[in-house]
This record gives structure tokens, sequence and C-alpha cells, in this order.
């Protein structure tokens, strides 16, 4: 099949960026998108051009590496699917694709496609630790945990942090995603300790790297690769109310 | 750890009255869930008093040439807790202003270069992402009401009616007149549409955003939210609109 490509190319920061298109001949589309732009990539280094830079690591849709806006979507068109994980066959002959970077204020521009998610991780950094013994490997099933909880804590978890949710609001939220981090914790046992602080600490990280404001559009939600609920994003707002109204210490956070 | 230090020092520690705005209160306020939680908590004390509203103006189809409206309109200017709680209304008319318009604000700066092509459509409702628009509508329209009834109410020279021995305002003259003129019937028609893609989104969303969601009654909560933001909105534009084809027969 063939496609046209039209591509942010950004040098650097300061760089104020273009789109540059590129005509894409006989693709195989049983490709992923991260395929064809590998593709791309050799056909620009054999003509002695700069490739196009972008984020990727797995490629089969655990690493939350690729961030690419395909057509106006975080991850392209199809739901719940990482752009590594999305098939050129789900492109119609001879279509323009536009693919840009995140757009988000703590997500700055590195290069091209890349951008720079470490406000993701120091959020993750903010939350902290959890409590555990040391010692021994404790045997499985050790501390109690029920089916239904655990599930949920689960779901939460299996977050990459890709960053779609704070790409596809229009607020760039991080909502989404630091309501998955602090639910898969505040839901299991190991996580009770610190609970609360966690909660707090993790929510003012997310205002000091500068997201925006959650307006429950659930936009978040519907382009998440892994389809997080909003559920987590009421979760987060009851977790950091009880914190603040409630907590069980003295200690002001 | 830096970040998270800064971010509650300011920089000023010394004067009481910065010991105040580093308060516990402000600055649980001050953080994005909690400046949404003030939207929501003050959105949903508005919708409580819509209730009150239409409830009370449907006094206006009662048939008696507006004696029961009139009278009703006595009391709610005249009662002295009801004045009070009116100054709660207003300031709460205004706290939800003010925080929409610094949420917007702050939202916008979260993304300072947009997207060059983009399709919220195919993520999310028209309503969610507009609910700045629809509410500035709604604002709009609340000025123009305000100044054709409140005001006219307290300081316009409407002529009396005396109902057993009791001198009342004669606000429903005051309706009738208004609603004979058909574009500011329409406008008020146009008003209520706003306000009904307001209320669809903006009841449920309060309830999410002060954690208020969960499948035994989020389901639920939805459909009241649909069903009361056609409900009253029609109520009330049934008002003009019964009125001028009235004007007109």
């Amino acid at each position: 099949m063939n496609v046209t490509l039209k591509i942010w190319r950004q040098k650097n920061a300061t760089d104020t960026g273009k789109f540059e298109t590129y005509d894409m001949k006989d693709i195989n589309d049983h490709m992923s998108f991260l395929e064809l732009v590998d593709v791309l990539n050799e056909k620009l280094e054999q003509e002695g051009k700069e490739p196009v830079h972008f984020d990727h690591d797995c490629r089969e849709g655990i690493c939350g590496s690729c961030a690419m806006y395909i057509n106006g979507r975080p991850h392209g068109p199809m739901k719940g699917t990482t752009a590594c994980q999305l098939h050129m066959r789900h492109f119609k002959e001879g279509e323009t694709i536009t693919v840009e970077p995140w757009r988000a204020r703590a997500f700055p521009v590195i290069k091209d496609l890349m951008v720079d998610r470490s406000a993701f991780d120091r959020i993750i950094q903010a939350g902290g630790y959890i409590s555990v013994n040391t010692g021994g490997v404790p045997d499985a099933n050790e501390i109690p945990v029920s089916k239904d909880i655990a599930d949920e804590a689960f779901n939460a978890a299996t977050c990459i942090a890709c960053g779609a949710c704070v790409a596809a609001c229009k607020n760039a939220s991080a909502m989404l995603f630091v309501s998955a981090k602090i639910s898969q914790l505040a839901l299991l046992p190991q996580g009770q300790v610190e609970r609360e602080r966690r909660a707090e600490l993790m929510i003012s990280q997310m205002d000091a790297e500068g997201f925006g404001a959650c307006s429950n559009t659930q936009a978040c939600s519907a382009e998440c690769p892994k389809e997080i609920d909003m559920l987590n994003i009421a979760r987060m707002n009851r977790e950091f109310l009880k914190a603040k109204v409630g907590s069980r210490a003295q200690e002001i956070h | 750890m830096f970040a998270i230090k800064s971010y509650y020092n300011f920089g000023l520690v010394t004067t009481p009255i910065a010991k105040f705005i580093m308060s516990w209160f402000t600055q649980t306020l001050s953080t994005t869930i909690g400046k949404k939680v003030i939207m929501a908590l003050s959105g949903l004390f508005l919708i409580t008093f819509i209730i009150v509203h239409v409830s009370g103006n449907m006094l206006l189809f009662k048939g008696d040439e507006g004696e029961a409206f009139n009278l009703y309109a006595k009391f709610m200017t005249s009662n002295p807790l009801v004045r009070l709680v009116s100054i709660v209304l207003y300031s709460g008319i205004i706290l939800h202003v003010i925080y929409a318009i610094v949420l917007t604000l702050y939202n916008r700066k979260s993304r300072p270069v947009g997207y060059k092509m983009t399709h919220p459509s195919e993520n999310s409702t028209w309503k969610s992402r507009n609910m700045g628009i629809l509410g500035t509508l709604v604002f709009i329209f609340l000025v123009i009401h305000m100044r054709s009834f409140w005001w006219e109410m307290h300081f316009g020279d409407i002529p009396v009616k005396t109902y057993a021995g009791i001198e009342v305002v004669d606000l429903y003259t005051v309706v009738l007149a208004a609603f004979s003129n058909w574009w500011y019937s329409a406008l008020y028609v146009l008003a209520m549409v706003a306000l009904g893609y307001h209320l669809s989104h903006g009841f449920w969303s309060a309830f999410q955003t002060v954690g208020l969601n969960h499948e035994k009654y989020m389901p639920l909560l939805k459909k009241t939210a649909l069903i009361f933001s056609i409900i009253v909105p029609l109520l009330f534009a049934s008002m003009p609109v019964y009125f001028y084809i009235k004007s007109i027969l």
C-alpha cells in the first residue's frame, strides 16, 4: 500500500519546527506504525538526511515509550492500542497520515517526535517508598487480598505511563496517570502505611509539573492504550480529600 | 524532592498574612483538585437553587392573574432568611465564575503549543470540552435576566397590586410584558438550551470530582443528570413560550 507521511520535524527544544511530507511506496500492510517510520528512517539515512527521532523500546505494547499523536489522536485511531501495535492495514490506501509529538507544558519536545516525560518519573519519585519487612522471600499469598480488589489494583497497575492521557486531554492533565499510580497502592495492603502521604505528595508534584486540571471529558480513558477507567480519578480525588481532611498523622503535607 | 519543597514554600514565610496564605485550608483549595472541588460544590449548590427557582416560577401557570406568583415574589424579596440565602447564592455564582476563569487560564497554560491536527470528537463530547463557552452563555443570559426582573423588582417603577390588604409589586405584569417580545422569548429558549447542555455534563461531573463515582450508582446518576438537564430547562423555556403565544392570540 501507499501512504503519505506528514511528520513533525523539530531540530531541538528551541527550534520552532515544521511538518515534512514523505511519500511511502509499497508498504507492507502487516507492518506496525513504528516499522513504517523505520523504513522511512532507513531511506533518509541512505539519502544522507537526518532520520526522524522517536521513542520506542519493547514494541509489544507494554513499555509506553512510543508517544505519537497520529491523525489527531494519541497512538492513532485504534482503541486500546499503542503506536507500536497499530498496523498499517488500519489505514486507507493513499491516506495522508499526520504525526505530531505529545503536546503539553510538562512534556517539552526534545527532538522531532521525542518529548521529555521525566515529569512522570518525578511524580512517581514523589510518591516515595512502601514499607516492607526485610528478610527471606515471603510466601505467595501470605498477605490476603480478595480477588475483586486484586483485579482492580491490577487494572490500575497496567498503566504504562505512556502519557496518552495527557496528550488526549484538552487541559493536558495527568490525572488518569497519577490516579492509576495512586490507586494501585491504595487498594492493596502493602500500600496502606504511606497511603495518605503518597496521595498528597504525588498530587502536589503533579501540580508543580504544570499539568492541567480535570474537566471530566473522559478523553483520557477513551485514548488510554490500557483502557484505565475514570473511576481511578474519582478514587484519587477521594484519597486526596480524605488525606487532607482526615489525615491520621498531625504532620502537614 | 526540591520541587515538592518549593511548592509549599512560595518563598515567603515571615508575615502572619503569608502564614495564612500558606495555611492548610488555602493550600488544599489551591491545588488543581481543590479548585475543581470548589467548582463541583458551587455547581451542585446552584443546581439546588435551580430546583427552587423553577418550582416557584411554575406559579406563573396558576391562571390567577399572577396573584400567587406576586405573593411568592414578595416573599422571596422580603423574608430575611431568603435574603440571607440569596447572598449565599450570589456568592456561589461569583465563586463558580471566578474559579471557572482561573481554571480555564491555568488549563490553557498547560498546553502552550497546540496540535496542528486534532480530532477531539473521537474521544469526548462537545459539551464536556466546552463547559466554559456554555457557562459564559448562561452567565450572559443571567445578567440580562437579572436586569429584566431582579433590577425591576428592586429598583424599577412597577405598579402595585393589593391582595387581601397586602400591597405587592406586580412582577407578573412585568413578566407578561417581557415575554410578549418574540426575540426576548427566543433568547430565553436559546439560553435554556445552553443551560441544558451545561447541566448534562456538570451534574454527574461534580460527583466525579468530589470522588463519588461507583458502578453501583454512577449509571443512575448519569441518567438522573440527563433527565434533570432536559426537564428543568424545558420547564423554564415553557414560560416565555407560553406567554408569548398567549400574547399573540
